[in-house]
């Protein structure tokens, strides 16, 4: 590589992925994957793409040097999608087990914090 | 058959170009090699990392060079 190389060549990014689900939990696990992402040290990027087999997308998710999953209960949907598409490096938060439950957890902004300081816990 | 090429232009990217121009040539197959090196342009297709290539709009590789066996089995 040219020592002026401004590209991202050799750069595997980072990808933090969310649920998103409809519940409370999906909320939370939403709203923290996009704290973090635009702190800057890890991108959320889309688990639609990777569910709907984007080529883009999973093959750039393939070439991460880090993937996190996070699923707000114990369904995994997010962890499930990602494995199913062969990314199975996954790091993952579960919400419950940070002992948020399912319809019992509004989306506060300390929730959100909890949240997304599991999600920096897990950058190394 | 188009053949996209994603990559700002750094050595990488230019040896991907140069792979797969030689892969093209082995082949016989007829394509257009067409380099793509605006970030936005790159991101729409989902690529977050370079080089990377695509055949007909579909990613094959994202953030390696690949080799010209890995390009001539994409035109198969």
């Amino acid at each position: 590589m040219s020592s002026n190389c401004s590209c991202s060549c050799g750069e595997a990014p980072k990808f933090v992925f969310s649920c998103s689900g409809a519940a409370d939990v999906g909320e939370i696990a939403d709203r923290a994957a996009r704290v973090v992402s635009r702190e800057g040290a890890i991108k959320m990027f889309c688990l639609a793409g990777i569910g709907g087999r984007v080529s883009g997308i999973v093959k750039s998710t393939e070439a991460a040097a880090l993937v996190v999953a996070v699923d707000g209960c114990p369904l995994n949907c997010a962890r499930k999608t990602l494995e199913q598409a062969g990314i199975t490096d996954v790091k993952h938060v579960q919400l419950h087990e940070l002992g948020l439950k399912k319809g019992e957890s509004p989306a506060t902004e300390e929730r959100i914090e909890q949240t997304a300081q599991a999600i920096r816990s897990l950058l190394g | 058959m188009k053949i996209q090429v994603f990559g700002p232009g750094c050595a990488k990217c230019t040896q991907t170009e140069k792979v797969v121009r030689e892969a093209l040539a082995e082949s016989g197959v007829q394509a257009d090699v067409v380099k793509i090196t605006d970030f936005q342009e790159i991101a729409s297709f989902g690529v977050f990392s370079t080089p990377a290539v695509a055949v007909d709009g579909e990613v094959k590789l994202v953030g390696a060079v690949p080799t010209k066996n890995d390009v001539l089995g994409w035109l198969k």
